[in-house]
C-alpha cells in the first residue's frame, strides 16, 4: 500500500481534494437553502406535510439514477462535477429541510411566547431565540447529511466523476486491491474528521447545552 | 390605569372566552384576576400586551387604546412573567434579563450592567450571572424570569400565574420578595392565579372571574371575604373564608394577660418552652404587635397548652393570649362593626 501511494500519490491526492469538493460544497449549499425551506414549513404549519413527504421521496431517489438523469434535466455534460454537486445538494436540502423545520418546531412554545410578549419582531426573534435554540437539532442533521454525501461521492465514480471513488472503479478494472484500500481508508478518515470538525463547532456555538 | 372597555372575545369555534368585560386596573397597585380554569383570565390578560386581540371593546392604558399601536414597541414597555418563567435556555442569566434594554438600542454593557443590579434586586447574587437557566433551580428561574421582566424599568407588568410552577416553601419566600419589590417600585401589575389564597396574599385588587369569562365581582381582598357578592364568590373564596379574613386583622389591639411561670424564659427574658407535666414543650412560635390575628390563631391552636407568645422586639415574652381571650376578641369586634 505505501508502495502504491508513493507511485500514485499525485492521483491520490488530487481524487481526495475533488472529493472533499464534491461533498463539501453541497453541503454548505443545502444549508443555506435547507434553512428558509424548513422554516417555510414551521411558519406554515399546512406545508410542513408536504415538505416532510416530498424530502422523503427525494431522499429515496437511487443516487445513481439522479446523477445520470441530471444531465438530461439540467442540460449539463455527462461528465459535469456540476450533476453531483446538484444531486447532493438537492440530498443534503431533502435531509435538512425536515431537520430544520423538527428543530424549529421543538423549541418550547413558551420560549418563543416569551420572545413574543418581550418585543421581538419575527425575523429578530428567528434569529436570535429560535435558530439558536433549535442549533443542536439542526447540527446533528448537519452531520448525517455530511457523512451521507462524503460516502454518496463514490457512486459519482460509476459516471467518471467521484474523488475517492476513481480508485475503486480503477481497483475495480485493474482487480488490484490496493487502491480500494486506500480509498476506503482515505474516505472514512475524511468523514471523521468532518464530524468531528462539527462537532468542535457545535461545542463552540452551544455550550449551554453542556449546562 | 388599564381599563378594559366592553372586551368580548370570541374564539373561531364560536365559544366565548371573554364577555362583555369593564374593568379598571389601578394604577401602581396590583390586580389579580382569579377564577376557574377556562374563566378567561389569561386571555384577558394577553389582551393588555396584544397577544391575543378582543373581537369587541377596547383594551386602554393611559387612555390609549392597544390597539392602535406598535406591537413589539407596545410589548417592550410592559414586563412579562409566565409559569416557568419562560427563559432562554440558550442565554446567560445575565443576558437573559439583558433582552429588552438590549432590544430597544442599549449597548450590551449598558444592559449587563443594569442587569446585574436587577439580579441582586431579586435576590440573585453575582455568582448567578454566567450560569445558564438549566443549572437554577425552578425558584431562582422565576426570580431570573421577574428580573428579566423589570430589566426595561415598565410601568406595567403582567405576571400569567407566576408563582405556581415552585413548591409551597420556595413560593413563600417569593411571596414576600414580590410584596417587597412592589412596595419599593409601585408598578401596575396584572397578575393571573388560580389560587384564591395567592391573589388575596398578593392583590390590592382581587377580579374573580366565573366560567364563560364573566366578572363576578372585583373588590380589595376584605371586601370579597367579607362580602361576597353571591354564591359563586362566596364558593371560591372558600368555607374558611372567616379564618382568612383573619390575616386583615392585626394583633396590635389584642388583648394580653400576663406570662405565667410555666411559660419556660432564658435570662434575657425569651421564651423556650412550656413546663408541661415535668417535661417541657415546644412553644410552636410567638408573635408580635406587627403580625394578624390569623398568625395569633394559628399559634394558640398549635400549641401545647393553648396559648400564643407575644414578644417584643428584643424577643422577650411580654403577654400570653388564651384560646377564649380570641373569641371575646372577635365577638366584641363584631359587636363593634355590626
Amino acid at each position: 500500500m505505501i508502495t502504491y501511494l508513493s507511485n500514485n500519490g499525485d492521483t491520490v491526492l488530487a481524487a481526495l481534494r475533488q472529493h472533499i469538493w464534491l461533498a463539501l460544497v453541497p453541503v454548505l449549499l443545502g444549508f443555506v437553502i435547507a434553512l428558509p425551506i424548513g422554516w417555510l414549513g414551521v411558519r406554515f404549519p399546512w406545508l410542513y406535510h408536504p415538505l416532510v413527504n416530498v424530502a422523503g421521496v427525494l431522499y429515496s431517489i437511487p443516487s445513481l439514477a439522479l446523477f445520470v438523469f441530471l444531465p438530461v434535466l439540467l442540460g449539463t455534460k455527462i461528465l459535469s462535477p456540476l450533476n453531483i454537486v446538484v444531486a447532493l445538494t438537492i440530498y443534503t436540502v431533502a435531509l435538512l429541510a425536515r431537520t430544520v423545520a423538527d428543530g424549529l418546531r421543538a423549541v418550547d412554545p413558551l420560549i418563543v411566547q416569551a420572545a413574543s410578549a418581550m418585543g421581538y419582531r419575527r425575523f429578530k426573534r428567528l434569529t436570535d431565540v429560535e435558530l439558536p435554540v433549535a442549533l443542536p437539532v439542526i447540527l446533528a442533521g448537519l452531520r448525517s447529511a455530511t457523512v451521507a454525501n462524503i460516502s454518496l461521492v463514490s457512486v459519482g465514480a460509476l459516471i467518471g466523476v467521484g474523488g475517492l471513488g476513481q480508485l475503486f472503479t480503477r481497483g475495480f478494472q485493474l482487480f488490484y486491491l490496493e487502491p480500494i484500500f486506500v480509498g476506503i481508508i482515505l474516505s472514512v478518515l475524511l468523514a471523521a474528521a468532518a464530524d468531528g470538525i462539527i462537532v468542535l463547532i457545535q461545542r463552540a456555538l452551544t455550550p449551554w447545552t453542556r449546562a | 390605569m388599564i381599563t378594559f372597555d366592553d372586551v368580548v372575545k370570541v374564539y373561531p369555534g364560536g365559544s366565548t372566552a371573554v364577555d362583555h368585560l369593564s374593568l379598571e386596573l389601578p394604577t401602581g397597585k396590583t390586580t389579580v384576576f382569579v377564577g376557574p380554569s377556562g374563566c378567561g383570565k389569561t386571555t384577558s390578560l394577553r389582551m393588555i400586551n396584544r397577544m391575543v386581540h378582543p373581537t369587541s371593546g377596547r383594551v386602554l392604558i393611559d387612555g390609549q387604546d392597544v390597539a392602535g399601536q406598535d406591537e413589539a414597541l407596545l410589548r417592550r414597555g410592559i414586563g412579562y412573567v409566565i409559569q416557568h418563567a419562560g427563559l432562554f435556555p440558550h442565554r446567560t442569566v445575565l443576558d437573559n434579563v439583558a433582552t429588552v434594554p438590549m432590544l430597544t438600542g442599549k449597548t450590551r454593557r449598558e444592559a449587563r450592567t443594569a442587569a446585574l443590579g436587577l439580579l441582586e434586586r431579586v435576590g440573585l447574587s453575582e455568582e448567578f450571572a454566567k450560569r445558564y437557566p438549566a443549572q437554577l433551580s425552578g425558584g431562582q428561574q422565576q426570580r431570573v424570569g421577574v428580573a428579566r421582566a423589570l430589566a426595561a424599568d415598565p410601568p406595567v407588568m403582567l405576571m400569567d400565574e407566576p408563582f405556581s410552577a415552585v413548591d409551597p416553601v420556595v413560593r413563600e419566600g417569593l411571596h414576600k420578595e414580590f410584596l417587597r419589590l412592589q412596595e419599593d417600585l409601585g408598578k401596575t401589575i396584572a397578575m393571573v392565579t388560580h389560587d384564591i389564597d395567592e391573589a388575596i396574599k398578593l392583590g390590592d385588587v382581587v377580579a374573580i372571574f366565573r366560567q364563560g369569562g364573566v366578572l363576578a365581582q372585583m373588590g380589595t381582598p376584605q371586601e370579597l371575604l367579607d362580602h361576597p357578592a353571591d354564591d359563586f364568590v362566596a364558593e371560591f373564596v372558600g368555607r374558611d373564608r372567616g379564618f382568612r379574613g383573619l390575616s386583615f386583622d392585626s394583633a396590635a389591639d389584642l388583648p394580653v394577660r400576663e406570662l405565667t411561670p410555666d411559660l419556660v424564659l432564658d435570662d434575657k427574658g425569651r421564651p423556650e418552652g412550656w413546663r408541661v407535666d415535668g417535661g417541657i414543650k415546644a412553644l410552636g412560635g410567638t408573635f408580635t404587635t406587627a403580625d394578624s390575628l390569623r398568625q395569633v390563631t394559628d399559634l394558640a391552636i398549635i400549641s401545647p397548652v393553648g396559648i400564643a407568645v407575644r414578644v417584643d422586639e428584643s424577643g422577650a415574652a411580654d403577654g400570653l393570649v388564651r384560646h377564649h381571650d380570641l373569641a371575646d376578641h372577635l365577638a366584641a369586634r363584631r359587636g363593634r362593626s355590626a
